[in-house]
């Protein structure tokens, strides 16, 4: 079967600095896999390479068997691959209902509608409720997206992706900022979520070896660039040296 | 719940407007109408700085250049059929903003601000110097025309404004502000909301990010293009001032007085201005230092305008909290973040 998303010797070089080096990686539909590292491993530039936000020194990167490299954010969201942030992304002047709606608009590919009033809009709507229903956000549709709870704001901006309807995820540290006791329900409410929405691989780059463990089909782990390691979870924990690479002084924690 | 009394209003506000010319003397339903003018103007540089986020000091230019549109339609070509000259003026916007806006809405923030001061400069320049063909510091004359065909022969130039003209531009301000409503509430709308925002959720929610922000400022030229073949045809002439940069200060200005985040805002900093401006000048030389003092009086206690102002008045008046009984806040309110000056509030 072919990859839903791959990269085929992909570098990605800052002068002299090489932030990834020959990376060849691979995700298939139905995968969890969760990509790892050290501060400075290359995650940020790997994901920003996959979403078609750089493009790489060398090497390609092909989506649905097209490549990708430089398309930019936009051809890729209507091509059905969403993306979540570290940071939680919000816009604080819209409420709930309009952040969602502003996806579910770009998916039901109405956005040069000048002179449709958007309310009357009963296809969104009904898209909008469905996608918030998910999330628990139904009953906050009318309230500014800048007086959600830090949490709610984080299942706004996941929700807004989803609202998409991607085939593809791809979840940034989805559970940073968000405390230990909570970062399950977190998890749980994302995967569930995807599920439910009908997506066909997610890729999660996480610190947190707990969630990795506990979520992924397979691991691939970053050092200086490069791949350590494409194992699943099982072979992956065996191998102390890995772990050790990976996690260092977390260990622990 | 609050639909209902804000359409009541608006009702009652434009029954008011549209009976100046018959109670009021003729000096003030002239007076009146560059505040049309301006009206829609800024119904679309509001579209561009309070939906899309980005601020032009230069905005004036395309005033300047529906104006000079009208010179040259009705007074250099002897087009004198103002329905024409309005349609002349909205191309020429379209055509200039085109270009011109595929360049500056790549940038964002104080360099978008610079970059349209910047360009409006250089039209004045080239309106300034190119005497033989601008007519110079002097501009160009702008001719009386017809109004939907019609002459109006018997009424001399202040009762063709008080009269004829008024309603008209009472008109095409009506209908400017039902498509503009129209367009900030379309799925499009929602986009240039969400972008000016934040940029780059928005770019990985599939919103064109430049492209919509050309939108919105091609647009807002053609508005401000028609609403300058209006003060052209006001004045009678198409002159530099127009578009000098303390002009585009101008329509800055009305929109921050007005308040830039409620639809109306910029209209009522329109009409606001407009009287303000006749009575200060009435009663003091200098009326531009008091109308300095009152922008900064207005930027640091209401940053919503006046039309925050009048939204705050309104919910204070219907508030539960006039009534006996406990505060009752939304659930997830924090006194700092709902305070008056940072409340958002579309009104109507």
């Amino acid at each position: 079967m072919t990859p839903l998303i791959e990269t085929r010797g992909v570098s990605k070089h800052y002068g002299a600095f090489r932030a990834l080096d020959d990376i060849s990686i691979a995700v298939r539909a139905g995968e969890f896999v969760s990509i790892v590292g050290p501060n400075g491993a290359g995650k940020t530039t790997l994901v920003n390479l996959l979403t078609g936000l750089l493009v790489p020194t060398n090497g390609e990167v092909y989506f649905k068997g097209e490549n990708i490299a430089g398309v930019g954010p936009v051809a890729l969201a209507t091509r059905g691959m969403a993306r979540t942030f570290q940071l939680v992304q919000i816009f604080p002047q819209l409420t709930v209902a309009e952040t969602i709606g502003a996806a579910v608009v770009t998916h039901q590919g109405k956005q040069w509608r000048l002179l449709s009033p958007l309310l009357a809009d009963e296809a969104i709507s009904a898209r909008v409720a469905e996608i918030a229903g998910i999330f628990g956000l139904e009953q906050r549709l009318a309230t500014l997206s800048r007086l959600l709870s830090q949490g709610e704001k984080k299942l706004l901006d996941v929700a807004s992706a989803f609202a998409l309807q991607p085939q593809v995820i791809l979840l940034d540290e989805p559970t940073s900022g968000v405390s230990t006791a909570e970062k399950h329900t977190v998890m749980k409410t994302l995967v569930g979520a995807a599920r439910a929405a009908g997506v066909d691989a997610i890729i999660l780059v996480e610190h947190d070896m707990d969630l990795v463990a506990s979520y992924s089909h397979r691991i691939i782990a970053l050092s200086e660039g490069k791949v350590l390691a494409d194992l699943p979870p099982d072979a992956f924990f065996a191998d102390p040296a890995i772990i050790e690479t990976v996690v260092g002084k977390r260990r622990g924690h | 719940m609050r639909r209902a009394p804000s359409v009541i209003l608006i009702v009652a506000a434009v029954v008011a407007l549209g009976l100046v010319p018959v109670l009021a003397p003729p000096f003030y339903a002239n007076l009146l109408v560059p505040f049309y003018g301006y009206a829609i103007a800024l119904l679309g540089f509001n579209l561009l700085f309070g939906y899309g986020g980005l601020l032009s000091f230069g905005h004036a230019m395309f005033l300047g250049l529906g104006a000079y549109g009208a010179a040259v339609i009705a007074g250099v070509w002897g087009i004198k059929e103002f329905e024409i000259v309005l349609i002349g003026a909205a191309l020429a916007g379209l055509v200039v903003a085109l270009p011109l806006g595929w360049l500056v809405v790549r940038y964002t923030g104080i360099f978008f601000g610079m970059l349209t001061l910047a360009f409006g400069m250089l039209t004045h320049s080239v309106l300034f110097k190119f005497y033989h063909l601008t007519g110079g510091d002097s501009g160009m004359r702008v001719p009386r025309m017809r109004l939907l065909g019609l002459e109006f022969a018997a009424y001399n130039k202040i009762e063709l404004m008080a009269g004829p003209f008024y309603y008209y531009c009472l008109a095409l301000m009506l209908i400017a502000a039902f498509l503009m409503w129209r367009i900030v509430h379309s799925p499009f709308g929602l986009h240039l909301r969400s972008l000016r925002d934040n940029a780059q959720k928005a770019l990985y929610l599939g919103v064109r990010v430049h492209q919509f922000r050309l939108a919105a400022f091609v647009i807002s030229a053609i508005y401000g293009a028609i609403g300058g073949a209006i003060l052209g045809f006001r004045t009678g002439l198409a002159d530099p001032e127009l578009v000098y940069w303390t002009h585009s200060g101008h329509l800055v200005f009305m929109t921050v007085l007005g308040g830039f985040s409620s639809f109306l805002g910029p209209i009522i900093g329109a009409l606001a201005l407009t009287l303000l401006q006749d009575q200060l000048q009435s009663y003091t030389q200098y009326w531009r230092f008091v109308l300095g003092a009152i922008l900064a009086l207005v930027v640091i206690f209401l940053p919503r305008g006046l039309a925050g102002l009048a939204a705050d008045v309104g919910s204070f008046l219907s508030s539960p909290r006039r009534r006996p009984g406990p505060v009752q806040l939304p659930e997830h309110s924090q006194p700092g973040v709902l305070g008056p000056g940072l409340r958002r509030d579309d009104v109507a």
